[in-house]
């Protein structure tokens, strides 16, 4: 295994074998085998309560696994928690709360991981938060507070926030379900953007149109396990099991 | 062009004029209960106010009027006042200074200040009460306000300075005050200071050391260390469960017995390190209760951009823990400057013991405590509700984007 670092082509940047997860006595991750290459997207869907946000934020031990192995980038998810830096450094997250930081402006959001994690000079990290924010969309809104911007535009912002860091994976969890339903759309172009531009993408969603526009592979989750994964196309017209075909019915109805 | 008629979208919001009548009808006669209410507290107010007005007139103010000085330095020599009014001069100039250089609530601080000075320098009692020289040093501090705020200007005025300037200014109040033994500023000991600016520097330097220590235990109650959270729980519970007259004895006469012979510590000082130790500990209960309120997500978010525990807390946590309870620390705050007249019950000369002692002093004024505690009670209202305004004004300043 190489240490990944400078990867390229269809190197697999993620791995999970047999990653298995408890909350108390309710087993969550039944044993969860994955692995993403460079530059894919995948979105992940499932029903409430299938595992599908936690399995993520293992990804980047918010959520501590308990068995099984993650390696990211070829750095192993163990309790050392200089792994758990490093991984951290290489894996920007995004929210459905947004969860950004109330008491700093736009762009203070965005420059605090560069200034404080990455040590970067104020005023580089002050011009590489501008680029980002012009990337999604809202350079006007440097200035101002989490409180004085509408939905998508915090977690526009939140994207930024994420990006500052330079990471090679995004993970996305159901970063639109907390949106007004006409704010959605800004957030998934910028999404759909990122994808576009190569980024290496986990999104937990039930944005449809967006899965079939943007996905290389779709994943179903359900009752902790993975049920089924394929193409859009797969997924969308031929899907193997009966639970994949109830759910996609359910959500797809309207 | 059509003509729509504009009017369908340029309505105007009804006016409405309110007359007295009116506004009585509709505030204080409202309901029948509300009207009971009203006539109850009209009633009252008949039967008190009279009577207290009068009283204020006929009241003996000798005690206060005869020497006010002893109120604001109690037994500091005479000749030696002048340190007292440097040390206020240096303050004075500092607030203009903080004032240009913050802004927002230190400018509502100043200005009351200012305002105060005024006051005492116009007051319209004899110059035997209050000398022409007191009254020119409080014009003279206006003065230094004003020529701080103007100063601010300068590279002087920059936040890092201020700060510092202000911890400096303290010790050397301090040293000021208490002079060197052999030297022309001679020694004054801790015994002969009092009145209100030894309440008051007990209080600056209880809130100024009891907020980082109270941070550090409200942290160290939180903390994964089962010591650290172990001992911070035990400082916090032991010292709330106990009231501070009875931290001040132990201090007072209890410590000097445990320490060796030849080490004495300052009366005041062991006071002083009470009322800090005692204000600690509500204080980390305070901050405690911020940092409850910070939604898990931020600790989320904190981490998931790399940040480690110490700058996730210093950065993201505290931050918003501390804004939030501002009214509470605020409320803390000004209990502890209350607090220190307690300092009377260990023979410490603190204001209100000097106002006892004038009374004591002199067998007409026997009668006249009232006049006394009353003049005291206002002095400290003047303090404490200038306090509670600049903690509004902070609040409403650091509230932006919140709403």
């Amino acid at each position: 295994m190489s240490t990944g670092n400078g990867s390229t082509g269809n190197e697999q940047i993620i791995i999970c074998r047999e990653v298995h997860k408890w909350f108390g006595d309710f087993h969550v991750l039944k044993g969860i085998d994955l692995t993403v290459d460079v530059g894919e997207v995948v979105v992940i869907f499932g029903p409430s309560g299938s595992g599908k946000s936690t399995f993520i934020r293992t990804l980047n031990r918010l959520e501590e696994h308990q068995k099984g192995d993650i390696i990211i980038d070829g750095i192993e998810l163990s309790h050392d928690i200089r792994n758990i830096e490093a991984i951290r450094r290489e894996v920007g997250m995004v929210f459905q709360q947004f969860n950004l930081f109330p008491h700093l402006t736009a762009i203070q959001n965005v420059t605090l991981g560069p200034i404080w994690v990455r040590r970067w000079p104020k005023k580089k990290a002050e011009e590489a938060a501008m680029q980002l924010l012009e990337r999604v969309g809202i350079p006007e809104q440097a200035q101002k507070y989490p409180a004085q911007l509408s939905g998508g535009q915090q977690q526009r912002v939140a994207i930024a926030r994420a990006l500052a860091m330079q990471p090679k994976i995004m993970l996305f969890d159901e970063p639109t379900s907390a949106l007004d339903p006409e704010m959605i759309k800004e957030v998934l172009d910028v999404m759909q953007e990122l994808a576009d531009s190569g980024m290496t993408m986990l999104v937990v969603s039930h944005e449809m149109g967006f899965a079939r526009a943007a996905a290389d592979r779709l994943i179903f989750f359900d009752e902790g396990v993975i049920v089924e994964k394929g193409t859009p196309e797969q997924i969308f017209n031929q899907p193997q099991q009966d639970r994949t075909k109830l759910f996609l019915s359910q959500i797809l109805q309207h | 062009m059509s003509t729509v008629a504009p009017s369908s979208q340029e309505v105007q919001r009804p006016q409405r004029t309110i007359g007295p009548l009116t506004w009585l009808r509709e505030n204080l006669f409202n309901t029948w209960y509300n009207s009971l209410i009203t006539l109850l507290i009209l009633w009252l107010l008949l039967r008190t106010v009279p009577a207290f007005a009068q009283w204020l007139f006929s009241a003996n103010w000798e005690p206060i009027l005869t020497r006010p000085v002893l109120y604001f330095v109690g037994q500091y020599p005479v000749a030696e006042l002048w340190r007292v009014g440097v040390g206020v001069g240096l303050i004075s100039f500092f607030f203009g200074l903080s004032w240009g250089t913050w802004g927002g609530p230190v400018r509502t601080f100043a200005i009351a200040l200012m305002a105060g000075y005024a006051v005492v320098a116009l007051i319209p009692v004899s110059l035997e009460t209050i000398g022409l020289t007191a009254r020119l040093f409080m014009v003279a501090n206006i003065g230094l306000v004003i020529a701080g705020l103007g100063a601010s200007r300068t590279p002087l005025g920059q936040g890092r300075w201020v700060l510092i300037g202000w911890i400096v200014i303290f010790f050397l109040f301090i040293l000021l005050l208490r002079g060197f033994e052999g030297t022309p500023l001679e020694l004054v000991s801790t015994g002969r200071w009092g009145g209100l600016m030894l309440n008051l520097m007990v209080a600056a330097v209880g809130i100024v050391a009891s907020f980082p220590l109270g941070v550090l235990l409200a942290l160290g109650r939180r903390s994964n260390l089962p010591v650290v959270r172990l001992f911070s729980t035990l400082f916090i519970e032991l010292v709330r469960g106990v009231p501070l007259i009875t931290i001040l004895f132990m201090g007072s006469l209890l410590l000097p017995l445990f320490l060796p012979e030849d080490v004495r510590i300052d009366r005041v000082i062991r006071a002083v390190i009470g009322i800090t130790l005692f204000s600690a500990a509500y204080m980390a209960e305070n901050v405690r209760g911020g940092l409850q309120a910070i939604p898990e997500g931020q600790y989320e978010a904190a981490r998931a951009i790399g940040l480690n525990a110490p700058l996730t807390t210093l950065l993201i946590i505290l931050p918003q823990a501390l804004r939030l309870v501002i009214p509470a620390i605020v409320g803390q705050f000004i209990a502890l400057f209350k607090d220190t007249t307690l300092l009377i019950i260990v023979g410490i000369n603190e204001i209100l013991g000097i106002g006892k002692s004038i009374v004591l002093g002199n067998p007409e004024w026997v009668g006249a405590q009232i006049e006394v505690y009353l003049f005291i009670a206002a002095l400290f209202w003047v303090f404490t509700y200038a306090m509670s305004y600049s903690s509004r004004r902070l609040e409403r300043a650091l509230g932006v984007g919140e709403r």
